[in-house]
């Protein structure tokens, strides 16, 4: 299990090869399933040109730890990664990651989608975009239909 | 000893700071009063005691950290 906070651009593909690799059960996964969570250049019919990502170190970080444990206790996953990038966003650059392995593909796609909904739900980041009329807190999450 | 107040995110800019010291409260909801002036309390705050989401009831004592923010938007 892994997770941490990015404060630079990263590239959401490698971190799973390179997480992949260094993993020691590496040799049992049956099952990859991931979330990459991108900016996008548009919100509620608006162009977005830029985006600020806030959090609370302390809490963040010990939030993404308990999900992970959450995640491990409730599945039969044999490894899981969460990366999050706070700071300054541009459209197109990763935000999230989220990566799960296990031996079947139920288990894995399962946990995967239970972690990005819970962290998207009670994780304390928070988002500010640049707008044409301005800045503005993102007030709520899509309910991602 | 005391509480260490935090405010994150558009509530931070609302109130006009993001930590703070109190000396004393009894409840969450008090350090809210306490470290704001007893500013409106937005319905949708979210509160954490020592980075646990708590109740604004939820009692505090001395050396905690109690944190208030708007609904999160990562991910």
């Amino acid at each position: 299990m892994s997770s941490h906070i990015e404060q630079q651009t990263f590239d959401p593909w490698q971190a799973i090869v390179d997480h992949q690799q260094q993993s020691a059960l590496a040799n049992q996964f049956g099952a990859t399933a991931s979330f990459i969570g991108s900016m996008r250049d548009f919100n509620d019919n608006t162009d977005v040109s830029h985006m600020v990502l806030e959090h609370y170190p302390a809490m963040t970080q010990r939030y993404l730890i308990q999900l992970e444990q959450q995640a491990k206790q409730r599945w039969n996953l044999l490894d899981t990664l969460i990366i999050h990038r706070v700071g300054d966003i541009s459209p197109a650059e990763p935000i999230v990651l989220i990566a799960c392995w296990s031996a079947h593909r139920r288990a894995a796609l399962d946990a995967c989608s239970w972690l990005i909904e819970e962290l998207k739900h009670n994780a304390p980041f928070w988002k500010k975009e640049t707008r044409e009329d301005g800045e503005r807190w993102v007030e709520n999450n899509t309910d991602g239909l | 000893m005391s509480i260490q107040v935090k405010f994150f995110a558009s509530l931070r800019e609302t109130i006009g700071v993001g930590d703070t010291t109190i000396n004393h409260a009894g409840s969450a909801g008090e350090v809210w009063d306490i470290a704001t002036d007893k500013a409106d309390r937005p319905i949708n705050v979210l509160v954490a005691i020592n980075l646990e989401y708590a109740q604004f009831t939820s009692p505090v004592e001395d050396g905690d950290e109690v944190a208030f923010f708007p609904p999160v938007t990562g991910g």
